[in-house]
């Protein structure tokens, strides 16, 4: 199964109100020309999952600019202002997760689990709304999964099989996004030959990818 | 030195060697230059490492390597790379040793406010919450009042990051360690008097007979 494809190509399994996640943190290990894809063809109404919402200008931060967001699931949105003014105007609406708790409502629709039961949260605004239950007498929160129509990764190196080797730090929300899209895209620092990524050294196996796109770097 | 010198030297003084501790942004990434030579310990990153280093030299920075405010990092030999799971395994699973924070209020029984303010700055929790829960110990650090205003309250006002999980208040003023029957004033900053240190907190004090120096 040939996996590569154009930018063109990948983008065209976006459509607007679809559901993304998109890696990186702080826009470090997130896709570039896929974002700027996005802008352009201006698809909007999405709804957004990511650690956060970048800064102003920089990587998924733009998508924010441009209104293309209906629906945001973060950690943190103080580095991007614009979120702020659009969460107060009531434009978008902004669900605040634990980073932790976000990560695992990622982890778990991946990993076919019906939820996350955590302490983070107890005793706070985070536990308002949601069930609480007890085991062995200490309390949890219950924390849905969340899944995407659509991932889009960034891998520092990826085999045309769809491995993927990740550089340091941009690591971070990529391999667990890769388990819980419907359709996962990766855009590639660097395609490789099959067998050039040591087994050992995936970090993120093939069967999860989809599409494979070249990034710019 | 100066204030924030003074509460950076101070908390670095509770690590013990071998110990994993996460530091927040702002005042508490500088307790990082006062571990005491003698013994080693490890920074982790929430996201995604645990043996961080300092700032990398002019022209070393690397784009992929970064802490969690997105500064340049450089790592230590030895150190690990993981996903966001991992990383706040690690911090969710009492892995780790110590989490210093700062703190908008803290109070008596241990409650911390640190990530937002109704109506005025909303910048979400990002991982503070599983930090606070999670840490074996949990260290505020922080200037003692914020341009006079208390932080130390009987009750936080402000929307809670955690109830009941801090276990010890540094600032220039003093030491305050949480316990089950209140704050106890462990220690004085320089120059500081008893009486200074609670014309500057709302919480009640306990305040023992011998009350150490730093």
């Amino acid at each position: 199964m040939k996996k590569i494809k154009s930018v063109e190509e990948a983008l065209s399994n976006i459509k607007s109100g679809m559901t993304i996640m998109v890696g990186g943190f702080l826009g470090v290990g997130s896709p570039e020309l896929m974002i700027d894809g996005i802008i352009e063809k201006n698809i909007n109404n999405l709804t957004f999952i990511a650690n956060d919402t970048s800064f102003p200008g920089v990587n998924y931060g733009k998508l924010v600019e441009h209104k293309l967001l209906k629906k945001i699931y973060t950690s943190h949105i103080g580095t991007n202002p614009e979120t702020g003014k659009q969460m107060h105007s009531g434009e978008t609406e902004v669900i605040l997760t634990p980073q932790g708790t976000l990560a695992e409502q990622i982890r778990a629709a991946g990993a076919g689990l019906g939820g996350v039961i955590t302490p983070t949260g107890l005793g706070t605004v985070v536990e308002e709304g949601k069930q609480i239950i007890e085991i062995d007498n200490k309390r949890f929160i219950v924390e849905k999964p969340l899944k995407a129509d659509v991932a889009i990764l960034r891998g520092a190196k990826v085999d045309k099989k769809g491995n993927i080797y990740y550089d340091l730090s941009a690591r971070n929300f990529n391999p667990i996004m890769a388990m819980a899209a419907d359709l996962v895209i990766v855009e590639a620092d660097e395609i490789v030959e099959v067998g050039e990524i040591n087994p050992n050294d995936v970090m993120t196996p093939h069967i999860f990818v989809d599409v494979i796109v070249k990034g710019g770097k | 030195m100066n204030i924030k010198s003074i509460i950076a030297n101070r908390v670095a003084k509770e690590f013990n060697d071998g110990n994993l501790v996460n530091l927040g942004i702002g005042l508490p990434t500088l307790v990082a230059n006062y571990v005491p030579e003698d013994i080693e310990v490890t920074f982790q990153s929430e996201n995604g490492f645990v043996g961080m280093g300092s700032a990398p030299e002019k022209g070393k920075e690397n784009p992929n390597l970064v802490n969690a405010g997105a500064q340049y990092v450089t790592y230590k030999e030895g150190a690990a790379f993981f996903d966001s799971s991992i990383s706040f395994a690690i911090i969710r699973g009492g892995h780790l040793d110590f989490t210093v924070l700062g703190a908008l209020q803290v109070d008596e029984q241990g409650n911390l406010a640190n990530w937002m303010i109704p109506g005025k700055m909303v910048p979400g929790m990002g991982g503070a919450m599983d930090l606070v829960t999670g840490a074996k110990k949990v260290i505020v650090a922080m200037t003692h009042t914020a341009k006079g205003n208390i932080k130390i309250m009987k009750e936080c006002t402000l929307p809670l990051t955690a109830k009941n999980q801090v276990d010890l208040i540094v600032t220039e003023m003093a030491v305050l360690k949480v316990t089950d029957k209140g704050l106890v004033l462990k220690e004085l900053g320089p120059n500081v008097t008893v009486e200074d240190v609670i014309a500057n907190t709302e919480a009640n004090l306990i305040i023992p007979e011998n009350i150490g120096r730093f």
